[in-house]
């Protein structure tokens, strides 16, 4: 009941653009949908989201990576109280809209979803270290993930704490 | 002078530890990340020294690498060994002990058998700004200055070679850059010297006491997260008018875990002390943390 009173006096304020809701996600502050919050720009054509197996290709990395990340005791404690549902869901769409696949990030910016989690250089490498193993497990050609990585790697600016 | 430096350089990697940091954290880095070493101790190819910091240190934390190094020359054979260590990703330190050993030729150059020139090289390096890995969507490279001090040990023999000194001080600036959507890794460094065969055989040359700037550049392509193949030249001043060659190398370095590398090259380092064609197999270990 408080939780619909929060939503409801978050939704009279909000903006134009309100974020939509999901039934099994923690609501978060309102905030401007944008794919620039996905923190990239998206390829140009469509060669990178066939190389990485469309969605369910894609899926099933973000899962794996996910997966690795709450198990790896370097990093697992930045997990903790964090909406695994909605980090795997807005993953996937970032990972999404960054390849070209057609989607739209609705997540909120990097800045924002990072702040005061304490992220440390080596906790960004590890969760690059886990990418890199799904991509692996799913036969992402080395040259490839290199080149999404490239997308993914000054994102350490607004994640890492300073 | 030097020991002033290394020490405002140590000053500088500690103030940039992070407040927040309670804990040092070790292997923090990516695989490769802190290159391998060079035949003067710095992190970097074989023959070049790059801006990257020694270790898999991030900012958060120190690191260390031990290493040898073998390069087998028709006429000659050339060791070294030592070790560095990277602190908080800023600050690199390193001691290298190099050997030149002219084995059977000792004799024809009228040194002797076995004669061995040998020299240490003391060094420290400064990331001074970007970084190499995670601004990728800038050209900006990661930048370092550094510094080498080297003390040869054979005095007596640089003098009559024309030789100015026994010991000197190399001064350098170099640009590390991945372009990660290419898998490529780029370095250009510029160094002031007035080294013989990198100090071996002293520093300056008859009526040749300055210091010249040299250019030393790496290009290397990534085949996997273990494995980097490239090339590198490194141009020689030619002070002692010996005729003194530049360098060149193709190599690979292999990252078997953070621990422990191994990094194979061609060599070519052209004519030393008068013998020409000296090309040959380096080989180098590296291990650490």
């Amino acid at each position: 009941m408080l939780k619909a009173l929060i939503i409801a006096a978050a939704f009279a304020g909000a903006p134009e653009n309100p974020s939509p809701t999901y039934p099994n996600e923690e609501a978060v502050e309102p905030y401007v949908q944008s794919n620039a919050n996905a923190g990239a720009s998206p390829f140009a054509d469509k060669a990178m989201w066939a190389a990485f197996g469309g969605r369910a290709g894609v899926d099933r990395i973000v899962d794996d990576l996910v997966d690795r990340s709450i198990a790896d005791p370097r990093i697992s404690e930045i997990f903790k109280a964090h909406d695994l549902v909605r980090l795997r869901r807005t993953l996937k769409e970032q990972f999404c809209y960054i390849l070209n696949g057609g989607c739209e990030y609705t997540g909120r910016d990097m800045k924002t979803t990072h702040r005061d989690l304490g992220v440390q250089n080596a906790d960004f490498n590890a969760l690059v270290e886990h990418l890199q193993a799904a991509m692996d497990r799913e036969k992402i050609p080395f040259r490839v993930q290199n080149r999404f990585l490239a997308k993914l790697a000054p994102m350490q600016r607004t994640t890492v704490e300073r | 002078m030097t020991w002033g430096w290394i020490a405002l350089a140590a000053a500088a990697g500690l103030s940039a530890t992070p407040a927040a940091a309670q804990e040092v954290r070790t292997l923090g880095k990516l695989l490769l990340t802190g290159g391998v070493t060079t035949v003067e101790g710095s992190a970097g190819g074989g023959l070049a020294t790059w801006a990257v910091v020694t270790g898999y240190e991030t900012r958060e934390g120190i690191g260390a690498n031990a290493h040898a190094t073998l390069v087998e020359l028709p006429d000659y054979q050339f060791r070294a060994h030592g070790a560095a260590v990277g602190l908080y990703d800023r600050v690199e330190l390193s001691y290298t002990r190099q050997a030149f050993d002219t084995r059977g030729t000792g004799a024809k150059l009228g040194l002797g058998k076995g004669f061995t020139f040998r020299q240490e090289v003391v060094g420290a390096k400064l990331r001074v700004l970007g970084d190499a890995i995670y601004n990728q969507d800038t050209w900006v490279p990661q930048v370092a200055v550094g510094v080498q001090y080297k003390n040869a040990d054979k005095a007596a023999v640089i003098g009559l070679l024309g030789g100015q000194d026994d010991d000197g001080v190399d001064v350098y600036v170099a640009a590390t850059k991945v372009l990660l959507a290419e898998s490529l890794v780029l370095n250009g460094t510029l160094r002031a010297t007035k080294a013989n065969q990198t100090g071996l055989l002293g520093f300056g040359g008859p009526g040749a006491d300055d210091y010249t700037v040299q250019f030393e550049g790496s290009a290397g392509m990534l085949l996997s997260k273990r494995l980097l193949v490239g090339a590198e030249y490194r141009s020689k001043p030619n002070k002692l008018g010996l005729q003194e060659d530049d360098w060149f190398d193709v190599f690979a370095a292999y990252a078997v875990n953070k621990n422990f590398s191994v990094t194979a090259a061609y060599a070519d380092l052209g004519t030393v002390a008068t013998f020409k064609g000296q090309r040959g197999l380096y080989l180098s270990l590296q291990a650490g943390f």
